[in-house]
């Protein structure tokens, strides 16, 4: 039975042995090796006090969260949530085809979020992640301080701002809610990686700049984020068409709406956009499907993984840290550290807010109860 | 497979380590992981001793050297990565022959795999001898919020039965002649992830309505945790001495 959640399916059944059998060969060419992680940091990435400090911010949030979600989980989305997590975690085991057999997979931050509600999505990644440190030693122990916090809250929240922000101007349609998801599934990527840089910028453990890590980061998920985006848009798409109700970021949905063309070219120039932003920011083949890894591959800090001291200090050698610019380094570090801020704060902002077409602000809201009504499907 | 009782990472036992009480044995484990992430990259005989530890664990758990080795290939990456970080390092200083690396990238290299197999180790052993229900027994005593206890039980149950779900999915899409190699084949994909989504809220809506007519109340029965501990001063110190290597080993100069 041993790695059997390590598969990624395109075998059938027989193709396996019994216990534990798992042929190192046919681990690695079913790419079955990597558990689910893309940005899973191993132990000692971050400096001690870095890990403490991200490991206080994630459990604020995940406390805020569970005040957030506790009407609904006192009832009945402890097993949807549940069960939402065990899509998320088989969703991250699904090797999606880039290009000439290279894959990549979901990550399931903002997609959760999309589908269950920036709370209860939030809630959800976050135990998926423990778990996987718990359980499939997928990132260290002593890195959940900041996995969590660039792999559940900064994707959900982030990620949801994007939606709500997006679908202020794209149609109602299942269209324009999928472009919605998506450009949100993208954002969410490159958001947590800019996280992931400005830790850095606290608590780097390697001489390497802070503006080469954060062109580096956001470079190479920017690539990963183009297909995160995809894969979000086109799977909240495809739960449109069958359960609309269940989508909670799809609220005030149109079905009988006029199939708006517009959103076509949207999505061409969007997509142009970040192609070109990809391509400025970065030099970086991204043919390595795990980001975190080719980045640290490509800026060699990743030698120093784990060299932290408990006694070095956040600011102590910062200035002899090789920052080449210092200028340039501080003005990217305020883009980025506005930006994730920007997006986090009016995610949780917009997360909080009462909407007007779901009655009041009741947490509740954010899980459909079995045998809600659902609305209508013309000519379904 | 006992559904509930165990999972594919349990081995069966009845072990010191198998009896140990289960949040004992998750403050051991994370104790030392810190341990293990605070050992310098150069304390090579730190690694050792932590090794000789995480060693004695499993074969006081008598968990299977088979089992350990094939679950331990998670790591596979990350050594070939620290085998692979001298040479990708800045400021090479050593050579043989065409070969040039860091010497401050092998010290790195060396300490990334130490860190990621022990600690997947000290992982292994954990999940190894712990079944679900104690280990999230374990997990509540610890004062983790009961809600996100009920979640990860609820996730873990079910994971199995959705991964198979999604193994069905892609076999049936191989049989009728789905290779996707190219990032435009992958709308089938995600229909069938978005129609595997649709399954898991419904499973989890009529899991919900079962729950309901055995008279759910809203809080789950407590996860009551009725062995004895057993052990607890032996995990007590295991964990002791691996933060007493760290300790020696950031102390001592190298």
């Amino acid at each position: 039975m041993a790695g059997r959640v390590f598969d990624d399916g395109r075998f059938p059944v027989h193709v396996r042995r019994g216990h534990a059998g798992i042929g190192l060969l046919r681990m690695i060419r079913n790419n079955r090796i990597r558990s689910g992680g893309s940005m899973h940091a191993p132990d000692g990435f971050l400096t001690a006090g870095t890990a403490v400090a991200t490991g206080v911010v994630s459990a604020g949030g995940i406390g805020l969260a569970l005040r957030r979600t506790r009407e609904a989980l006192a009832d009945r989305a402890v097993p949807l949530a549940g069960l939402t997590g065990a899509f998320v975690f088989a969703g991250q085991m699904v090797n999606f085809p880039i290009a000439a057999g290279t894959t990549g997979h979901l990550l399931g931050g903002a997609l959760a979020a999309v589908l269950v509600g920036p709370w209860l999505g939030a809630l959800v990644v976050a135990v998926v992640v423990v778990v996987q440190a718990l359980l499939f030693a997928d990132g260290g122990l002593t890195a959940l301080g900041y996995n969590v916090l660039n792999m559940a809250l900064v994707p959900a929240f982030g990620g949801w701002a994007i939606l709500r922000l997006v679908r202020r101007i794209a149609p109602a349609t299942r269209r324009g809610i999928a472009v919605a998801a998506g450009l949100a599934g993208l954002g969410s990527v490159v958001l947590a990686s800019m996280a992931f840089s400005l830790e850095w910028l606290f608590g780097a453990s390697a001489p390497v700049p802070f503006d080469r890590v954060l062109a580096a980061m956001v470079g190479v998920h920017t690539l990963i984020g183009i297909g995160e985006g995809i894969i979000t848009g086109l799977v909240v798409s495809a739960v449109l068409a069958s359960r609309p109700d269940l989508v909670v970021g799809a609220d005030g949905l149109d079905l009988a709406g006029p199939r708006t063309r517009g959103i076509g070219r949207f999505v061409v120039g969007a997509g142009v956009a970040t192609l070109v932003v990809a391509a400025g920011v970065s030099q970086f083949a991204a043919d390595d499907p795990d980001g975190l890894q080719a980045v640290a591959e490509e800026q060699g800090f990743a030698d120093r993984a784990g060299d932290h001291g408990l006694s070095s200090s956040v600011f102590a050698d910062y200035a002899t840290r090789g920052v080449a610019d210092e200028r340039v380094s501080l003005a990217l570090a305020g883009v980025a550290g506005a930006a994730v801020t920007l997006a986090v704060g009016s995610g949780l902002a917009l997360a909080a807010r009462p909407r007007r077409d779901r009655g009041p602000d009741d947490p509740g809201d954010d899980v459909v109860a079995p045998g809600e009504a659902r609305p209508s499907r013309p000519g379904a | 497979m006992g559904a509930g009782h165990s999972h594919p990472l349990h081995v069966h036992g009845h072990s010191v380590v198998h009896r140990l009480a289960p949040h004992v044995k998750v403050l051991a484990t994370v104790g030392y992981a810190l341990a293990l992430a605070t050992v310098p990259d150069r304390a090579w005989w730190a690694f050792l001793l932590l090794a000789l530890l995480v060693t004695t664990a499993v074969v006081a758990a008598g968990l299977p050297v088979r089992f350990v080795a094939t679950r331990a290939l998670v790591v596979v990456p990350f050594v070939a990565f620290g085998a692979l970080v001298p040479f990708v390092s800045s400021g090479h200083d050593a050579a043989w022959g065409p070969l040039s690396w860091s010497t401050a990238g092998a010290w790195a290299g060396s300490a990334i795999a130490w860190r990621s197999l022990l600690g997947v180790t000290a992982s292994i052993v954990l999940a190894g001898t712990t079944e679900l229900p104690r280990l999230l027994a374990g997990l509540e005593r610890l004062h983790v919020p009961p809600a996100l206890v009920a979640i990860a039980s609820f996730m873990l149950r079910y994971l199995e039965i959705v991964a198979q779900e999604l193994a069905r999915m892609r076999a049936a899409m191989t049989a009728r002649g789905h290779d996707p190699r190219w990032a435009w084949q992958l709308r089938p994909l995600a229909t069938a992830s978005g129609a595997l989504f649709v399954r898991t809220y419904e499973r989890g809506e009529r899991v919900h309505l079962a729950m309901q007519a055995r008279g759910w109340s809203g809080a789950m029965p407590p996860l009551r945790e009725d062995q004895p501990d057993v052990g607890t001063p032996l995990a007590v110190a295991w964990a002791a001495t691996a933060a007493l290597v760290a300790i020696a080993a950031r102390v001592m100069p190298s």
